[in-house]
């Protein structure tokens, strides 16, 4: 087109008439350089959509790869023997006893019988530092729960500490010089030894899965996060899907057109564009100072990411009940229904999959929130699985932001690992939310 | 009974409730043949007996439960002895504290000192009687409604309309919540930003160049006054945020157009949605990515080049921020092309314009109000992200614009400003709370634009 308004413009500035003839032979000599910028233009768009896509797949494979080793963690599969002597020496049994005995001097008992050439203070350390200091909770509950196994000898599979988990999954340099390296030449000596005998495993990483969190990588899990995970949500899901569908039912079936109802739509459209470290502050500021609800508690977090949540739900829901056809509310009303009974009885019920959508989808925006989380101390180190609503806990996004931060090698599998579970469910609340509308949704 | 219980107990009462109302309807017509005679169907007398039964009984007890624990500590407070009652308000409250834990039973009664322990057991004794007072209250104001609605059922009470005028009047009451959470944010940020200012000028946070929040403890101690000017922080957000803009929308825009003009209708059912995987990814994944792949690699090409690249630098969180922002663009840009009507580009067509030319000179002048609402609403998305910056930016106030150094922003301060043990009155604190304002502010009015401007544009084409 540059080239056709050039040609017009002298036309009229020299006013030469050109003949048809003439124009047609400017317009064709353009041609070939019009059609080199449709196709620069055309690549352009085609290249951005390659990266993006490349993006997608480059994010997706990072994580993917850093991540897949976590589910399996390396065990030592070795005979430990239930020493009475040790675990229970004046023979009464209590269970009191039994959880408080010394279960580490089995494994090391272990061990040295293991390698039996290893001797002196320091060098002991070392042997005994390859494995994990969890490895002792399977003896005991194998104890507590059947206290005949004293006096027995078994061939357990016992944790391994994370540095010989990371040399196992080859994410440790060999060559590197000793002292950069997490492991002494003589551990990587025994554990090639154990390797060599077949006692090394990679097993699936049950820790992972069962525990809270943790100081030691090995030992660290997501158990704890994914409670408070539920937790949050499920608080969320009773408190914004009931209010959610309320307003937007009012809004769109009830309101009357008045400055007071303009100024809670134009609010709810404003809201869901507020960042979600406001909400935070909101809840801090509220929830915890004003109210003073405890820190950390799953509660307060289910508050917040309520009011995060709610502007998506209502403007998802109001969707819905547009796409409702106004001959049905019509036909309910003249057939003398209340309008309370013809929003009941009929526009709901045809409303309702895509309220389900939106509030799937804004569930799993609250899933991945973790900015306004740690505004409200979520971000607290917490051990034990939460109880209930008031217990400390934490969240799994924030759990992959706690984890990220650590300069363990062992941090960073988990954080992905972390990640690649979030993901997950995340993928799942999706699909069920297309799943859904694709289902139900009606074109009327 | 515990709160709880009570409340379940008051649910099973308008239960009863229900069925007395129900059934009292049917005998005042003589029976189910006639209802034809009643103004509602017998359930609506049900129902107004079963909220009149519950919602003033409700009212009574969440109010009880926001007193009793001042009341009940005040109460003790009465009987203790006078050098407990005469210590200052903070050790005070510490004693509180103890006592509460004690009620708790965080802290067994022996481990702490006997007027404490006596305090803690007068609470929980006073505690019993006013569960006791309440269950009472709140049970007889339940059954007394319920016999007050009863005795006014009759063949004409309009039960349907006064049942349809609470349940109208509770939709009413939940749209409003929006409102109220805007409320709450303003006066949360407003309050606590005015204790701010009055400990710290407002000129010296809006244009002091140096940010270092920390506050001496004591006054002897060195080097660290505290200083609150706020630009290094404005400075880096918008330097993160306009990378994150100059990655996203030429990105966005290039994609929303080929995906719009140019591909046909399989591509763009597999492509699009692909892309906005890249919205729904939880931003700590992002701000993970940076840490881990994008800012070594930066660094590492930076060093190839003879550039020092900060391991935290700017570009790289703006650079991720930016690929999070791509399908945010390019969707809502995707909407303002599809709006533009076909007829203007078979217009340019029918004048011999190519496809491009169409797109350039005419698609994207009709559809740039909508885009440039789409960048305004983009850029507020960029500003008040919060854990990209928290994990791949810097804490070092550095005021640049050199992409390769760290930089700070306000989210990022906000948080750290906030998280860790902290008390509510300290400037450090209130400092957030002064950023938090600003955000609340910059992000309301991009939006209040953006969100105008699109809709102005999107009438013109309706």
């Amino acid at each position: 087109m540059n080239s056709t308004s050039e040609v017009a413009g002298e036309g009229v500035g020299n006013a030469v008439i050109r003949t048809a003839a003439e124009t047609q032979l400017i317009v064709e000599r353009s041609l070939k350089r019009r059609y080199r910028a449709e196709m620069r233009f055309r690549g352009y768009g085609l290249t951005a959509v390659g990266l993006g896509i490349l993006f997608v797949v480059f994010l997706f494979t990072t994580i993917g790869m850093q991540g897949a080793s976590v589910f399996r963690q390396t065990y030592v599969q070795l005979p430990v023997y239930f020493d009475p002597e040790i675990i229970d020496p004046a023979g009464t049994r209590v269970p009191n006893d039994l959880i408080v005995a010394d279960y580490q001097a089995l494994i090391r008992d272990s061990l040295r019988e293991r390698f039996p050439a290893v001797e002196g203070r320091s060098n002991l350390r070392e042997l005994y530092r390859i494995v994990s200091s969890a490895a002792t909770i399977n003896l005991r509950s194998a104890v507590v729960d059947d206290p005949t196994t004293i006096g027995q000898r078994q061939n357990l599979y016992l944790l391994m500490d994370d540095t010989v988990d990371a040399l196992l999954k080859g994410k440790t340099d060999r060559a590197a010089p000793e002292e950069e390296r997490r492991l002494s030449d003589q551990q990587i000596g025994w554990i090639d030894a154990l390797l060599v005998e077949g006692l090394l495993e990679l097993r699936f990483n049950r820790e992972f899965f069962s525990n809270g969190d943790s100081r030691d990588p090995e030992q660290s899990g997501i158990l704890g996060a994914l409670i408070g995970s539920l937790l949050i949500l499920l608080i969320t899901l009773m408190l914004s899907f009931p209010i959610g569908v309320s307003a937007a039912v009012y809004l769109e079936e009830f309101a009357p057109k008045n400055p007071l109802t303009d100024i809670i739509e134009v609010n709810i459209n404003n809201l869901a564009a507020v960042p979600s470290i406001v909400f935070g502050l909101l809840g801090l500021a509220v929830f915890i100072g004003f109210f003073g609800l405890p820190r950390s508690a799953p509660l307060v977090g289910g508050l917040v990411l309520t009011l995060l949540t709610l502007p998506t739900i209502i403007i998802a829901s109001r969707a819905a009940l547009k796409g409702v056809p106004p001959s049905i509310r019509e036909a309910a009303l003249g057939m003398g229904a209340s309008k309370i009974q013809m929003v009941g009885h009929h526009v709901l019920p045809l409303a309702i999959p895509g309220m389900l959508t939106g509030t799937i989808i804004g569930m799993a925006r609250a899933l991945g929130e973790s900015a306004p989380l740690l505004m409200i101390g979520m971000v607290a180190f917490i051990v034990d699985v939460p109880q209930g609503v008031l217990d400390p806990a934490t969240a799994l996004p924030v759990q992959v932001f706690l984890w990220s931060d650590l300069p363990e090698r062992g941090f960073i599998e988990r954080t992905s690992g972390a990640i690649i579970i979030l993901l997950l469910f995340l993928v799942v609340m999706n699909a069920t939310a297309v799943i859904l509308r694709n289902r139900f949704e009606k074109r009327w | 009974m515990t709160p709880s219980a009570l409340l379940v107990a008051l649910a099973a009462l308008s239960v009863l409730a229900f069925w007395v109302g129900k059934s009292r309807s049917l005998a005042v017509v003589g029976g189910a043949r006639g209802t034809r005679s009643l103004h509602s169907l017998p359930g609506y007398y049900g129902l107004l007996a079963a909220l009149w039964c519950a919602l003033p009984a409700l009212a009574i007890l969440v109010l009880w439960l926001g007193f009793q624990d001042s009341i009940l500590i005040r109460l003790i407070t009465a009987n203790l002895p006078v050098d407990v009652q005469g210590l200052p308000a903070a050790q005070f409250g510490l004693f509180v504290n103890d006592v509460r834990n004690v009620i708790a039973g965080n802290i067994p009664a022996t481990r702490v000192s006997p007027v404490t322990a006596a305090a803690a057991e007068q609470y929980l004794q006073l505690r019993g009687v006013a569960r006791l007072a309440l269950t009472v209250l709140v049970l007889v104001v339940g059954v007394v409604a319920t016999l007050i609605v009863r005795s006014r059922i009759s063949a004409e009470l309009r039960a349907r309309n006064k049942v349809e005028w609470l349940l109208e009047g509770f939709l009413f009451a939940c749209s409003t919540i929006a409102v109220l959470t805007t409320v709450g944010i303003v006066l949360s940020v407003v309050f606590e930003s005015l204790r701010f200012f009055s400990i710290v000028p407002w000129h010296q946070f809006l244009f002091g160049l140096e940010w270092s929040p920390q506050m001496a403890i004591r006054a002897d101690q060195i080097g660290s006054s505290g200083a609150f000017g706020a630009v290094p922080l404005f400075a880096g957000t918008l330097l993160i945020s306009a990378i994150a803009l100059m990655v996203s929308v030429p990105l966005g825009l290039f994609s929303a157009i080929y995906l719009a003009e140019y591909a046909d209708s399989r591509v763009r059912k597999v492509v699009k949605p692909l892309l906005e995987v890249l919205a729904g990814v939880p931003t700590v994944v992002y701000g993970f990515f940076a840490v881990i792949t994008v800012g070594p690699a930066l660094r590492e090409w930076g060093a190839a080049l003879g550039l020092s690249v900060a391991g935290e630098s700017a570009l790289a969180a703006g650079l991720v921020m930016g690929i999070m922002i791509i399908p945010f663009v390019s969707s809502l840009a995707d909407d303002m092309i599809t709006a533009v009507p076909q007829s203007l580009r078979d217009g340019a067509y029918a004048l011999g314009a190519t496809k491009s030319e169409t797109v350039k000179q005419v698609v994207l002048r009709a559809a740039l109000p909508g885009i440039v609402g789409g960048v305004l609403l983009a850029a507020s998305r960029a500003i008040g992200e919060t854990m990209i910056v928290v994990m791949a930016a810097g804490l070092a106030a550095n005021l640049t614009i050199n992409p390769f150094e760290a930089v700070t922003t306000v989210t990022v301060q906000i948080v750290t400003l906030l998280v860790g043990d902290q008390e509510f009155d300290s400037p450090k604190t209130l400092a957030a709370f002064a950023l938090g304002m600003m955000l609340f502010i910059v992000t309301l009015i991009l939006n209040v634009i953006a969100l105008y401007v699109v809709r102005k544009y999107r009438e013109q084409y309706e």
